[in-house]
């Protein structure tokens, strides 16, 4: 193993509370009932393209992305089309979803369901592109970008590492050290086809050092794979972000504004590469992801195989209940997750954990008048300063924020964990990126 | 129907809070309470009772009675700017004169600025600075520090600090060596311990180095701050040495006598008077260290650290406007 790498600047070290590190994936059994959002991708939602009372099998479209970034969606069971309505998804808002009476689990013909691992690599760099596409695959770590568009290069740039965050840096959350663990084969696998698509010969897997099993893992895996390698990784947060991945990994900054590719990385996550190798070698669809259940109150801490559609709530019930105090559902990790008004809440292709919170731990502490410490300033990984930056955005200064770089926050939350007067300091930095968001725009 | 909070992530938030790093910055204080109690006795407890208690008293009746809104004496920060006057005075001070002190501290220099947070300078030092204008002859008579369990002679011995000895043997055209004969001048060992006259809390350099290392290693100060003062003093100090060793003293001499480490340490480090970036909090350290010695050169008073401190306090926000970090991502053209 090589000696750890790490990012600069910033950074925090929350506590890491992996309960569910050890306990194998399982998977659920299907709800009565999946409910689908259309919007469950970065970019436009796709358009449906089934109505109610068709009927669906497992793996077919039921929405087609048809603007450039925008993903297909596919029906993870079969069944009946119920309803095309409004659904309350984990925005927070109710949004258009296709509501699927799960009838069986009968699966497209052309889709390979055997547990066999195909190695050989047989589409041509196109192919895959427009397969990744066909599949609606998207970013699993979270951001949910169409993968496609990422695979398309812009005229001009040219990629030269592919990364792959195995770094899973946001605690509680095992999902991706799970399948790192148990799918590791298929993960090189999708990493060579991603390769292929992108024409680079260097891939390097970015993994934290607190999942030592993982980095020998792959690291024993990946001898068999020409140009891909292992890179273990300081426990830090938020080294899965994709700036501070690449600067740990190989030391190159991002231009501030400006997308990975303009220093020759693409990056992607290891549930990603594993996504992709289901769709180019299975020709399966994106349907269902590893989905971590977790939270100190909760019983059974659980890393479940998920269809998309499955209410939140069953897998809660599977990981042994909501606990009597529970005070705040999270989908998603607690330093960037959302909290959730409702169990009832189904599961998307960027859910990579749901979280349960105690009451206690549930509300913000009292927040006392900011005393200089510059602690925010010290841990924020893109250089800013987030007390200035706050501050300027409650006194609505905007043009003033935008100067002071807050569009280069990542919203990473390290300001508002560290700050020890307990200041709602990322509240009013997204207020102030909204805001110049919509100054710059007006601008154009 | 469980009812949860929604709230804007992040979800948890590091164990840090406000009343922490002031009992952190008390806790740092101990070793250097101790040496002056043992030095000092009965005087260094009532003195630093005094202005504890004055400190949060007048915090209470301002914040209760004056702004009617929340009172937060419990944070800290009042006991913190207490301990800190104390330290920075004589031992033998009237009470009378100390309470004053403490209304400056709290009363002027930090509530009517707004309280915690929001005053420019340094609350402790604006107090000593006022006492030391509007008393200067009770400020500057030092007890003559005597270990506690030592014969005592008679109670009411004062005498000057080292540095006072210093700037009046050179104000006398005194070469550095007839100074330092003078059997009043404490050597390297005394310095070191804080076997000499001064303020309460500037006595021992060991004690004081020991607080700092704590808040280093508790992350309530950077280390970088004090080293940059204590070393611009260090090599500025020493240059005039170098150039005229019979008028200059060696730099070792600045280094332990008067307020420097008190300063340096525990005042200048203040986080709400402080620049906020590192290569801020750099600049604003040379500037206290030159001018510290600018005034212990040649200025009037002896000793030039709480000066230093203030005038440097005055330029912080310009420091903080002047110096960012260095942004990730942004490539200077």
């Amino acid at each position: 193993m090589n000696s750890l790498k790490t990012f600069a600047p910033g950074g925090v070290h929350p506590e890491e509370n992996k309960f569910s590190e050890n306990t194998p994936i399982s998977s659920l059994p299907l709800p009565k009932q999946l409910v689908i959002p259309l919007g469950q991708n970065l970019g436009a939602p796709p358009k449906p393209m089934v109505k109610k009372g068709d009927e669906v099998k497992t793996g077919q479209l039921i929405a087609k992305g048809e603007a450039f970034i925008s993903a297909n969606i596919h029906a993870p069971a079969s069944g009946k089309v119920a309803k095309i309505d409004d659904a309350l998804d984990s925005s927070g808002y109710r949004r258009q979803a296709i509501f699927i009476d799960v009838i069986d689990d009968i699966w497209e013909e052309n889709i390979d369901q055997t547990p066999d691992i195909v190695r050989e690599i047989t589409l041509t760099k196109e192919e895959i592109v427009s397969r990744v596409k066909e599949c609606g695959i998207v970013g699993l770590g979270g951001a949910t970008f169409p993968s496609h568009v990422k695979l398309m290069i812009p005229d001009g740039k040219k990629a030269e590492y592919l990364l792959i965050n195995g770094v899973e840096c946001e605690p509680y959350l095992t999902s991706d050290h799970r399948l790192m663990l148990e799918r590791g084969e298929e993960i090189l696998i999708g990493i060579k086809i991603l390769m292929k698509a992108l024409s680079v010969d260097k891939a390097i897997i970015g993994i934290e050092n607190n999942k030592p099993n993982a980095i020998q893992h792959l690291t024993e895996l990946s001898k068999n794979y020409v140009g891909v390698t292992v890179q273990a990784l300081k426990v830090k947060y938020p080294q899965g972000g994709e700036k501070q991945l690449i600067k740990a990994a190989v030391n190159r900054e991002v231009p501030s504004g400006k997308l990975p590719i303009e220093v020759g990385c693409v990056v992607s996550n290891v549930g990603t590469a594993f996504a992709v190798y289901e769709a180019v070698q299975k020709n399966k669809p994106l349907i269902e992801r590893v989905v971590t259940v977790t939270g100190k109150g909760l019983s059974n801490p659980s890393n479940f195989l998920v269809r998309v559609g499955t209410p939140i709530s069953d897998l809660l019930n599977a990981a042994g209940g909501l606990p009597e105090n529970t005070g705040k559902l999270i989908n998603g990790g607690p330093m960037m997750g959302k909290s959730i008004s409702s169990p009832d809440i189904p599961i998307v292709k960027g859910s990579s954990g749901i979280l349960v919170m105690p009451v206690e731990e549930s509300r913000r502490k009292k927040p006392n008048p900011c005393i200089r410490c510059s602690k925010c300033t010290e841990v924020c990984p893109m250089g800013l300063e987030p007390y200035f930056l706050s501050k300027l955005s409650k006194l609505e200064l905007f043009e003033k924020a935008e100067k002071n770089n807050i569009m280069d926050c990542i919203e990473c939350g390290s300001c508002q964990f560290t700050c020890p007067s307990s200041l709602p300091l990322l509240d009013f930095l997204r207020l102030g990126k909204l805001r110049v968001g919509q100054l710059i725009r007006t601008r154009k | 129907m469980n009812m949860f909070t929604i709230s804007g992530s992040p979800h948890v938030h590091g164990d840090e809070s406000v009343k922490k790093i002031m009992y952190a910055v008390v806790y740092a204080m101990v070793p250097a309470m101790l040496v002056s109690i043992y030095f000092f006795g009965l005087d260094a407890v009532r003195v630093l009772l005094i202005s504890v208690l004055a400190c949060l008293f007048f915090e209470w009746v301002i914040q209760k009675y004056l702004i009617k809104g929340p009172v937060t004496i419990n944070d800290g920060s009042a006991v913190v700017a207490g301990i800190l006057l104390a330290f920075n005075i004589p031992a033998n001070i009237p009470a009378w004169m100390l309470i004053i002190g403490a209304l400056v501290t709290i009363g002027v220099a930090k509530m009517s600025f707004g309280g915690l947070g929001k005053n420019p300078f340094n609350p402790a030092l604006v107090g000593r600075v006022f006492m030391l204008i509007s008393f200067p002859v009770q400020m500057t008579s030092w007890p003559v520090a005597k270990p506690l369990f030592a014969p005592q002679l008679t109670d009411a011995i004062t005498g000057p600090t080292a540095l006072g000895l210093l700037k009046e043997g050179v104000g006398a055209g005194k070469t550095i060596e007839q100074i330092m004969s003078d059997p009043q001048m404490p050597d390297y060992m005394d310095q070191l311990t804080g076997s000499m006259s001064g303020s309460l809390g500037e006595m021992s350099a060991i004690a004081l180095i020991l607080g700092g290392i704590y808040m280093v290693i508790r992350k309530v100060i950077n280390w970088q701050l004090p080293v940059s003062i204590i070393l611009t003093v260090f090599v500025f100090a020493g240059i005039f040495h170098l150039i005229d060793p019979q008028h200059y003293i060696n730099p070792t001499f600045h280094l332990l006598t008067g307020g420097l480490m008190l300063g340096a340490i525990y005042m200048a480090t203040d986080m709400v008077s402080s620049p906020m970036n590192m290569t801020g909090k750099i600049i604003y350290g040379v500037g206290i260290g030159l001018i510290t010695i600018i005034i212990r050169l040649w200025g009037a008073y002896p000793e030039g650290i709480s000066f230093a401190i203030l005038i440097m306090n005055a330029f912080t926000p310009l420091i903080n406007t002047a110096f960012k970090p260095k942004r990730f991502g942004l490539i200077k053209k």
